[in-house]
């Protein structure tokens, strides 16, 4: 699973796609395609988009719902909290005994 | 050469004309009965004489599979000018219109895309 997030968080498009949901979630496949266009010039096919967020919703940083007819896309930041606490360090004690 | 007429596929052709005059604000330029169905079209009221939109009825087999892919991924049948975006939205959701993507600003062009209640997404543009 963590290797997942590591795979997921390697690539540049993958993270764009991120900064972009934690702005606003619930974003559409549509929404997505536009904002990577307009606002970072990544010009990538619809499916190549939807291939980064198969790879994304593996590794558990996005989840998508289906509401009736449209399905929407939201972060799920879970995955980056294990990893961040993985190397923190508990508290040294401030002087020995 | 200019652009005389586009189309939208709709499910209920009297629904389609309800939501697209009472809510959107077309009006209705042509309406000629063609055995189940009509030969039906808006225009804008601010160009009586520009681009009319069909609203064609729904029942051909690959209509419904296209329409059903398009919409889950959000993607828009159609885009229509508006003065403002943001303006509109408000308005629009206060009549209970559903809304698949909020008003977005990219860079000169804001962006909006609603659900027009007969299978398809619209969305409405606007550019400083």
């Amino acid at each position: 699973m963590a290797e997942d997030v590591f795979k997921a968080l390697a690539d540049p498009t993958r993270r764009r796609i991120l900064d972009e949901l934690v702005e606003r979630d619930g974003q559409t496949l549509f929404e997505i395609c536009t904002r990577l266009v307009t606002k970072h010039g990544l010009g990538l096919s619809r499916q190549a988009i939807s291939q980064h967020l198969a790879v994304l919703e593996a590794a558990g940083l996005v989840r998508s719902r289906r509401q009736g007819r449209y399905k929407f896309h939201d972060v799920n930041t879970e995955p980056l909290e294990r990893i961040v606490t993985r190397w923190l360090r508990p508290d040294e004690p401030e002087s020995a005994p | 050469m200019r652009i005389h007429l586009s189309s939208v596929f709709v499910d209920d052709q009297e629904k389609a004309l309800r939501f697209y005059t009472d809510v959107l604000g077309f009006v209705k330029k042509h309406d000629v009965p063609m055995g189940e169905d009509r030969w039906l079209t808006v225009v804008s009221p601010e160009e009586p004489d520009g681009t009319e939109l069909l609203l064609e009825p729904s029942g051909h087999p690959a209509v419904e599979p296209y329409k059903t892919a398009l919409v889950q991924d959000g993607i828009p049948a159609a885009s229509f000018a508006v003065d403002d975006v943001r303006a509109e939205f408000g308005r629009l959701r206060e009549l209970g219109v559903r809304f698949t993507q909020e008003p977005l600003e990219m860079g000169p062009i804001t962006t909006a895309v609603l659900d027009d209640t007969c299978g398809n997404l619209i969305q409405i543009a606007h550019s400083k």
